[in-house]
């Protein structure tokens, strides 16, 4: 368990020295969000009922975006071979990079997306399930992000393949979160939806580090 | 069973037996399409509903079947592949990727083409199309990433991570997509499905299923084959296959 | 014979659905058929000139 957390405290550290670069798919997701009212229409009732799928996708994409940073750089300067060789559950070094991952941009997004929200005539009474959905969804999207990155980290132009690879297996996570968010806007039960994304988020949790090792011992064949 | 394995999965072997299958199977699967296209067009009856169109049914529902099929097949070779790291199990891998997405591109034209006389327009966001094309950029990401690798025993190592992946989200993906359609439901129920099916419909159908999966295996065994021996070109036995052919 | 091939209106989803299915299964032999002889030839080649 010390593993864990010296992992995730390096990496942390490694996030507030690289910050700058942290923020863009953030400033991403911000010009994105802004796009759509830009190039569809201001007018309220629609911007509002698209709200949350817009909210959701551009978070997506924002995620994706961020991937790279996961293992990228400790595999250019060979720390993350290092870092394999150390004692103890590889899994839980793969568990210690992902949750910094979700800190440095799962969370900020989470925080952002009401904000943004407010831009899109949001229903109001719905923000607190965006907020609920992204908290949940978000540790999701950078699980399996981890899958896609691990398997293309040796190859050139490995960034937009693993998005192409994993954004199918964002459908479901997309699909119930907007759901949710769309009940709750509409005054219907919601704990159904996240208790199947908690599911999903802990299913994730259990079975993709196993899933990452096995691809980073791919991609350092 | 691991000896099974390793023996009906070393190169030279598998060359050998899969021969014979091949030949057999593809007869059989001519035969099969010959009754099957018989029965489909001249025994089933038209639909009381559908009409004439429901003749699409015998071949789009067998080219969905198949899409999923194969994608197991593709699956279950890459766990073979990773735990036992037989070769043929990365050749067949990259093999079902294709075949694969060829099956489900038939399922997808042909749904479209059932689809507008059904309800007007060629493409609908019902739950079964939906989980096709979602199915489509699965079979995509697996052919990309296989293909990505200039060592193909390592491409297929990673494609395999990713089929096996992709198993364990398509039921989750399947699920998410029913239950999204049913909530953006119109009036308009989808005719593709079929609560239940005259005998008359079931039997041409139930052939062109089985038509199409030994289409499959046939062709299967015919590519990995080609692939092996390239793949194994420096081995003594292929050398003597290919002296043997000129 | 007319009627059949009319297919009660439906003639052009009918058969071009068949047609297209019909493409891709002899697309895929033949392609399966040509990477085959094209392996052998390249190791032919590659054995004749050792």
């Amino acid at each position: 368990m010390r593993l864990f957390y010296s992992i995730l405290y390096r990496d942390l550290l490694l996030a507030i020295r690289r910050r700058r670069e942290l923020a863009n798919p953030l400033v991403f997701f911000v010009i994105v969000v802004s796009l759509f009212p830009l190039g569809v229409s201001p007018d309220k009732e629609l911007l509002s009922q698209m709200a949350p799928g817009v909210i959701w996708v551009t978070a997506l994409l924002a995620t994706l975006m961020s991937m790279d940073a996961m293992f990228r750089s400790d595999y250019d300067d060979g720390s993350l071979e290092q870092l394999l060789l150390l004692p103890g559950p590889k899994v839980l070094l793969i568990g210690a990079k992902i949750t910094a991952h979700w800190i440095s941009i799962g969370l900020p997004l989470v925080i952002l997306a009401p904000i943004m929200s407010l831009l899109l005539y949001f229903p109001t009474h719905a923000i607190g399930s965006l907020v609920i959905t992204l908290l949940i969804s978000t540790p999701i999207l950078s699980l399996l992000g981890a899958v896609g990155v691990a398997l293309t980290l040796s190859l050139r132009s490995g960034g937009i393949l693993s998005s192409l690879l994993i954004l199918p297996f964002y459908i479901p996570v997309l699909i119930f979160s907007t759901m949710a968010i769309n009940a709750s806007a509409n005054q219907l039960p919601v704990s159904g939806y996240y208790a199947l994304l908690g599911a999903f988020f802990i299913i994730s949790a259990l079975l993709i580090p196993f899933a990452v090792v096995a691809a980073l011992k791919v991609s350092y064949n | 069973m691991m000896q099974f394995i390793h023996k009906y999965g070393s190169p030279r072997y598998y060359y050998q037996w899969s021969r014979g299958w091949q030949k057999w199977l593809a007869i059989i699967t001519v035969a099969l399409l010959a009754i099957g296209l018989y029965q489909s067009f001249f025994v089933a009856p038209p639909d009381y509903q559908q009409g004439e169109t429901v003749r699409i049914m015998y071949i789009h529902v067998p080219a969905a079947w198949m899409s999923m099929f194969v994608y197991m097949v593709m699956a279950f070779s890459g766990i073979v592949a990773l735990v036992w790291r037989i070769k043929v199990a990365e050749i067949v891998i990259g093999e079902c990727a294709v075949l694969g997405a060829s099956f489900t591109a038939m399922a997808l034209i042909t749904g479209m083409l059932w689809g507008k006389p059904m309800w007007g327009t060629y493409w609908v966001w019902d739950a079964r199309l939906t989980s096709e094309l979602v199915l489509l950029f699965l079979y995509f990401g697996v052919i990309a990433l296989h293909g990505a690798f200039d060592d193909p025993r390592t491409g297929a190592k990673a494609a395999a991570i990713l089929a096996i992946v992709g198993i364990i989200n398509i039921p989750i993906i399947k699920y998410s997509v029913e239950w999204w359609n049913t909530l953006h439901q119109g009036p308009s129920v989808t005719k593709l499905d079929k609560p239940s099916m005259h005998i008359s419909m079931l039997i041409p159908l139930l052939i062109m299923a089985i038509a199409f999966k030994t289409f499959f295996l046939s062709l299967l065994f015919m590519r990995s084959r080609a692939e092996l021996l390239s793949r194994e070109k420096n081995a003594s036995w292929v050398k003597e296959i290919v002296k043997e052919m000129s | 014979m007319k009627e059949f091939f009319a297919m009660g209106g439906y003639a052009f989803f009918v058969w071009t659905s068949y047609a297209i299915v019909a493409f891709l299964m002899i697309a895929n032999v033949v392609m399966a058929r040509m990477k085959r002889k094209k392996i052998i030839r390249e190791m032919q080649h590659l054995a004749e000139e050792s």
